[in-house]
C-alpha cells in the first residue's frame, strides 16, 4: 500500500495548524523579552502556551479522524521563504500529527510537572521560555513540509538543547557539556544540510511532496548517498553510534529537559527523519537502509551495555534512551512494518521514558539532588506514587507481557527476526541486558538498606509534579496495546507512510517473545540477586575489566579524543607554527632583508655635497656615452 | 689664419688657467685664474663675431661677477686656503677618472660628428644692421616673454641676496656709555698700544714694547698673529714670539667661541 | 675649426667639474660652476656661427644673466652659511645625511 496522495488544505483548525507553532514561539518571545518583568507568571504563561498547542493539535487529530484515509495528508501553504525555491508551508498527516500530540502532549506534562521541579530556582522564567522555545522549533521539524523547514527546526531544537544542557552555566561540568553536544550536533547536521543540498540539485526541490514523487527515476547512487547523508544527521541527533557521545553528558541539564528533550521528543528526530523519508531515501533492501539497521542494533546493544554500569540514575537512563532509540532505528530500517512499530515504540518510550525520568527527578528532588544510586535505597515506601509510576514505566521498558513496551519492541523484534536473525538475536539479547540494567536500577533505588547521606529526608513529591506522572505511568500501561493491537497505528499511519500489504497480526506466543521474556527475567533475577538480595556497596567496586570498559561509555569519549582531538590540535599547532615561521617568517623576512638593505644603502647619504656631484658627473657621462653608443648624436 | 693663431694662444691660455683655477691653493689664485679664463672666453667671442657676447662677458662676469666673488672672499677671509688633504676616500681618483673620461666622450662625439663649415654670423648680423641691433630684435620680439621672466629672476635674485645676507639686530645698538663701561670692565681702558713702538722693526705684525721694555701682546693684530704662526714667520726673538702666540691663540679662542661647538666629524 | 672650439669647450667644462669635485673651498667650487657655465657659453656662441643664426648667441647671454643672479644667491648663502659656522668649507655642512 502506497503513501497517499498530498492534497492543499484551506480552513478548518488545520487552516490555522500554524498556531501550534507560533503559540510557543510568542510564548518564548514574550518571556524573553519580557525580561524580569514576567518572573512572577512566566511558568504559567508557558504551560497556557504549550496546551494551548496541544489543544491545536489535539482539535486537528479529531478534523483529521473525519476525513476518509485517502484524504488524510494535508498541506497548507504559509509564506513564500526563499523565492523560486522553497515555499514554506505545513503538511498534516497521520505521521506528523501522531508526533504533534505527543510532543505537545507529554511537552504540557513536563511544563506543568517543571513548575514544581523548578520552583526554587531563580532562573525559572528563562527556563520556560527555553522550553516554549524548544516546542515551537520541534513542531517546525515535524509539521514542515519540506527539508528545509525539517532543517530549520531540527538547528532550533538543537540551540534549545544546548540552551537547557547548559541551564545551569554556572556549572563548568553544564557548560562543558552544552559545547559537547553543540560540537558532536554539528556534524550530524553537517550531514544533513550536505543532504538537503543534495535532494534540492538532484530533484530541483526540497518539498516532500514532489521530492517523494520523483525520487524513484534517480540514480541509486545518489539516492544511496542522499540516504546516508541523511543518517548522519539522524545519527548527531539521536544520539547513535558513532555520534552517540553527547548524549550521556546532556544530562548535567534540569532533569525535565533531560524526561521532555533527550527522551521523549528531541532525540526521536532521527528515527523521524529516517522514517518520513523511508519510502523515498530507506526502502527495504536498500543499502541506506541496511546501514539503519546496523546502526540501531549497534546502538541499542551499546546503549544497553552503557545503563548497566552506570550509578548516575540519570546517565543510566540516558544508555537506556540511546538503546530504546536505537530498536526503533532497527524498526524503521525495515521498511512499512518496521515503521508502525518504529513509530509506536517511539510513542510508548516517549510516555515511558519521561515517566521514568520524571520519576527520576522526584527521586533527585526528595533526595537533595543527589542522582549516585548507590546512596538510594530502600525508597518505595517513602515515595510511593514515584515507586508505582516508576515500577510500572520500569515494567514497561522492560517488555512485561501487556504493557506498552511489550508489544511495540517485541513487534520490532519480531520484524527484525522476519527481515533477518542475527539482527533479530542481537535485538533478543539487547532485551536482556535491558531487563537486568532496569532492575538493577529499580532495586538499587526502591529496594535493600537505606544507604542515604546524614542531611537526606526523602518526601513526596507535591500533585503538581505526580500528576503528570500518574497520567504518563497510564500511558505507559495502555498505550502500547491500543496501538498494536487491532493494527490501529497501521491503518492511521499507513496513508503517511505507506501500509504493509497485509494486516499485520500480532502473535503473542512467538520463539523470539518467549526468549526474549525468559532473557528478561534472567538479567531481573541476576539483578536481584546482586542488587536486590546482595547488600550494595556505596561506593562503587573496582569491577572487572568489563565493567570498566561500560562505565566508561565503551571508549566513546577515548576513540573521539585520540582519533579526532588529538590530530586536530597537532593540526592546529601545526597550523600555527606555519603561520608563525611560513607566513610570518617570508612577511617579517622580506621586512628585515628591506630594513637591512635599506640600512646599509643609506650609508651613501654621507652628507658630503661633493659625493652627490661625483655620482652626477657619472651619471652624465654614462648617459652621454649611451647616447654615443646609439649614434643619436 | 689670424684666428687660428688667436685660438690656439687662448685655448693654452685658458686651459692652463682653468688648470690653474683647480689646482692652486689660495682662493685669491683661484680668482684671478678665472678672471683669465673669462677674458680670453671674450675673446674668443669678439672673434666668433659675437661683439656684444664679448663685452658682456667683460662687464658683467669679469667685472661685476668676479668682483663680487673677490668681495665675498675678502668678507669670510682671504686665507681661507684649502688644506690638500683629501677628507673623502676615493674622491679626488673617482672625481680624475669622472673628469677625463666625461671629457672624452664629449671629444668624441665632437670629433665623430661630421662638422661642415662654419655658416658665419655675418649674414645674420648685417641684415637687422649690426650684431647688437640683430640681438635686440630677437631679443625684444621673439624672445621678449623670457627677457622679462629674467628681469624678474634677477629682481628676485637682488631681494634674496638681501634677505639672505641681511642680520637682524637681536639687541639694541650700545650707547657710547655701553661702550665706555665696557671699556673699563674690559680692564685695560686706555688705548691699545700700536705696534711697532719701540720695535726693531717697523712691521705691522711686530708686538710693540712697553716702556719698562717688555713685550705687549695686545699690541698685535690677532689675525695678522694667526697667519704668521700658521706661516710660520716667526721672529727670532723668542720674547716677541711668544705675544705672537699668544695673540694667535686668543684668535683662535676667539673664532671658537663664535661658531660653537663643532659636530664631530 | 668648429670642432677645435668644441674640444675647448668640452676641456674646460670637464675641468670645471673637476674642480667641483675636488675643491672644498665653497667659494673656489662656485668659481667652478662658472668656469663650466662659460665653457658652455662658448658652445653655444660656437653653435650660433656654426649654423648662422643668433639663437645660440642669445642663449648665452640668458645663461650670463640666469648665473648673474646664480652667483648673488649663492655668495650669499655661503656668507650666511659662514657667518653661523664659521667655515666655507662644503664638507662642514654635512648634517643632512643618513
Amino acid at each position: 500500500m502506497e503513501p497517499v496522495e498530498i492534497i492543499q488544505h484551506s480552513g478548518g483548525v488545520i487552516g490555522v495548524a500554524w498556531l501550534m507553532i507560533a503559540l510557543p514561539l510568542l510564548g518564548a518571545a514574550i518571556l524573553l523579552l519580557g525580561g524580569r518583568r514576567t518572573d512572577r507568571w512566566g511558568h504559567l504563561l508557558g504551560v497556557v502556551m504549550s496546551l494551548a498547542s496541544f489543544a491545536v493539535a489535539v482539535l486537528a487529530f479529531v478534523e483529521l479522524l473525519g476525513m476518509s484515509g485517502d484524504q488524510r495528508r494535508r498541506e497548507i501553504e504559509l509564506f513564500q521563504f526563499i523565492p523560486g525555491m522553497v515555499d514554506m508551508g505545513l503538511l498534516i498527516d497521520p505521521l506528523s500529527i501522531a508526533f504533534a500530540l505527543l510532543i505537545t502532549g507529554v511537552g504540557s506534562l513536563i511544563h506543568i510537572y517543571s513548575i514544581g521541579y523548578m520552583s526554587h530556582d531563580p532562573g525559572r522564567r528563562r527556563f520556560f521560555s527555553y522550553l516554549n522555545l524548544f516546542v515551537a522549533a520541534m513542531l517546525l521539524l515535524v509539521l514542515a513540509d519540506n527539508y528545509v523547514g525539517l532543517y530549520i527546526g531540527w538547528e532550533g531544537v538543537g540551540l534549545a538543547s544546548y540552551l537547557l544542557i547548559g541551564f545551569w552555566q554556572h556549572k563548568p561540568s553544564a557548560a562543558t557539556a552544552a559545547q559537547k553536544a553543540f560540537i558532536v550536533n554539528r556534524v550530524g547536521d553537517f550531514g544533513l544540510a550536505i543532504g538537503v543540498f543534495l535532494i534540492w540539485t538532484t530533484f530541483g526541490s526540497v518539498a516532500y511532496g514532489p521530492v517523494f514523487q520523483v525520487a524513484g527515476q534517480a540514480e541509486q547512487g545518489v539516492l544511496t548517498a542522499i540516504g546516508l547523508l541523511l543518517l548522519l544527521g539522524a545519527c548527531g541527533k539521536s544520539a547513535q553510534l558513532p555520534l552517540q557521545s553527547w548524549l550521556l553528558d546532556a544530562m548535567e541539564g534540569p532533569t525535565p529537559v533531560s524526561a521532555l528533550i533527550h527522551a521523549a521528543t528531541m532525540v526521536t528526530a532521527g528515527v523521524y527523519l529516517v522514517v518520513r523519508s523511508g519510502a523515498a531515501f530507506f526502502p527495504v533492501g536498500s543499502t541506506a537502509a541496511l546501514v539503519v539497521t546496523v546502526v540501531g542494533v549497534a546502538t541499542l546493544l551499546a546503549g544497553a551495555i552503557i545503563g548497566t554500569a552506570k550509578d548516575d540514575i540519570k546517565k543510566g537512563l540516558a544508555g537506556s534512551t540511546m538503546s530504546q532509540i536505537g530498536y526503533m532505528m532497527l524498526g524503521a530500517g525495515l521498511g512499512p512494518v518496521g515503521y508502525v512499530f518504529a513509530i509506536g515504540h517511539l510513542i510508548t518510550h516517549g510516555f515511558f521514558k519521561a515517566n521514568l525520568f520524571l520519576g527520576a527527578g522526584s527521586i533527585m528532588h526528595a533526595m537533595n539532588d543527589e542522582v549516585d544510586m548507590r546512596k538510594y535505597g530502600g525508597l518505595r515506601k517513602l515515595l510511593p506514587v514515584t515507586f508505582v509510576t516508576f515500577f510500572i514505566g520500569y515494567l514497561a521498558i522492560i517488555g512485561f507481557p501487556l504493557l506498552s513496551g511489550y508489544f511495540t519492541k517485541d513487534g520490532i523484534i519480531e520484524t527484525a527476526m522476519h527481515h533477518s536473525p542475527v539482527l533479530g538475536w542481537l535485538a533478543v539479547l539487547g532485551a536482556g541486558i535491558t531487563g537486568f540494567y532496569m532492575s538493577r536500577m529499580v532495586f538499587m533505588t526502591f529496594f535493600g538498606q537505606k544507604r542515604w547521606a546524614e542531611d537526606a529526608h526523602p518526601h513526596e513529591s507535591p500533585a503538581v509534579m505526580t500528576v503528570p506522572l500518574i497520567i504518563l505511568s497510564i500511558g505507559s500501561i495502555f498505550l502500547g496495546g491500543y496501538l498494536v493491537l487491532g493494527n490501529t497505528l497501521a491503518n492511521w499511519l499507513a496513508p503517511a507512510v505507506g501500509g504493509p500489504e497485509e494486516p499485520i497480526e500480532f502473535h503473542f506466543v512467538t520463539t523470539p517473545g518467549i526468549a526474549t521474556l525468559v532473557l528478561v527475567a534472567i538479567g531481573a533475577a541476576f539483578a536481584w540477586m546482586k542488587y536486590g538480595r546482595a547488600e550494595v556497596p556505596v561506593v562503587a567496586p573496582r569491577g572487572s575489566f568489563v565493567t570498566t570498559f561500560a562505565r566508561r561509555d565503551l571508549y566513546g569519549d577515548a576513540i573521539n579524543e585520540s582519533l579526532l582531538m588529538r590530530p586536530g590540535q597537532w593540526l592546529t599547532r601545526l597550523a600555527v607554527f606555519f603561520d608563525n615561521r611560513g607566513v610570518d617568517g617570508v612577511v617579517n623576512g622580506i621586512a628585515a632583508g628591506i630594513g637591512g638593505t635599506s640600512g646599509r644603502l643609506r650609508r651613501i647619504q654621507t652628507g658630503f655635497a661633493r659625493s652627490y656631484a661625483l655620482s652626477i658627473l657619472f651619471g652624465a657621462a654614462v648617459v652621454a656615452g649611451a647616447l654615443l653608443l646609439v649614434g643619436n648624436i | 689664419m689670424g684666428e687660428t693663431i688667436t685660438f690656439w694662444v687662448l685655448a693654452v691660455v685658458s686651459v692652463s688657467a682653468a688648470l690653474g683655477l683647480v689646482f692652486s691653493r689660495k682662493a685669491v689664485y683661484c680668482a684671478l685664474m678665472l678672471g683669465v679664463v673669462m677674458l680670453s672666453l671674450a675673446v674668443l667671442y669678439a672673434v666668433q663675431d659675437a661683439p656684444f657676447l664679448a663685452a658682456v662677458q667683460i662687464i658683467v662676469y669679469t667685472g661685476a661677477v668676479m668682483m663680487l666673488f673677490l668681495f665675498v672672499l675678502m668678507m669670510v677671509g682671504v686665507d681661507s686656503s684649502d688644506s690638500l688633504v683629501e677628507t673623502i676616500r676615493g674622491q679626488r681618483f673617482w672625481a680624475m677618472i669622472a673628469g677625463i673620461g666625461f671629457a672624452v666622450l664629449l671629444a668624441l662625439a665632437v670629433g665623430q660628428a661630421a662638422i661642415g663649415d662654419p655658416a658665419g654670423v655675418t649674414g645674420a648680423n648685417q641684415r637687422a644692421g649690426g650684431n647688437v641691433p640683430a640681438l635686440a630684435e630677437l631679443i625684444f620680439t621673439r624672445h621678449v616673454f623670457a627677457f622679462e621672466v629674467a628681469s624678474a629672476l634677477l629682481i628676485t635674485a637682488a631681494l634674496g641676496a638681501m634677505v639672505l645676507a641681511h642680520r637682524e639686530r637681536t639687541r639694541p645698538r650700545p650707547t657710547q656709555k655701553d661702550l665706555a663701561k665696557a671699556r673699563f670692565v674690559s680692564g685695560y681702558p686706555g688705548p691699545l698700544p700700536g705696534p711697532g713702538t719701540y720695535a726693531r722693526n717697523n712691521a705691522i705684525d711686530m708686538p710693540a714694547r712697553l716702556p719698562d721694555g717688555s713685550v705687549s701682546e695686545l699690541s698685535v693684530n690677532r689675525v695678522i698673529a694667526r697667519h704668521d704662526v700658521e706661516d710660520g714667520r716667526l721672529p727670532d726673538d723668542p720674547e716677541l714670539a711668544e705675544a705672537i702666540r699668544q695673540a694667535a691663540a686668543e684668535e683662535e679662542e676667539h673664532n671658537a667661541s663664535i661658531a660653537g661647538p663643532k659636530e664631530d666629524r | 675649426m668648429t670642432t677645435h672650439y668644441l674640444v675647448l669647450s668640452a676641456l674646460l667644462f670637464a675641468i670645471g667639474a673637476v674642480g667641483v669635485l675636488v675643491r672644498r673651498n665653497a667659494i673656489v667650487v662656485f668659481m667652478c660652476v662658472e668656469l663650466m657655465l662659460n665653457a658652455c657659453n662658448l658652445a653655444f656662441v660656437t653653435f650660433a656661427r656654426q649654423h648662422g643664426n643668433l639663437d645660440g648667441q642669445l642663449i648665452a647671454f640668458f645663461v650670463m644673466v640666469v648665473a648673474a643672479a646664480e652667483v648673488v644667491v649663492g655668495l650669499a648663502i655661503i656668507v650666511t652659511i659662514f657667518r653661523t659656522r664659521r667655515s666655507a668649507s662644503v664638507d662642514d655642512a654635512n648634517l643632512l645625511k643618513y
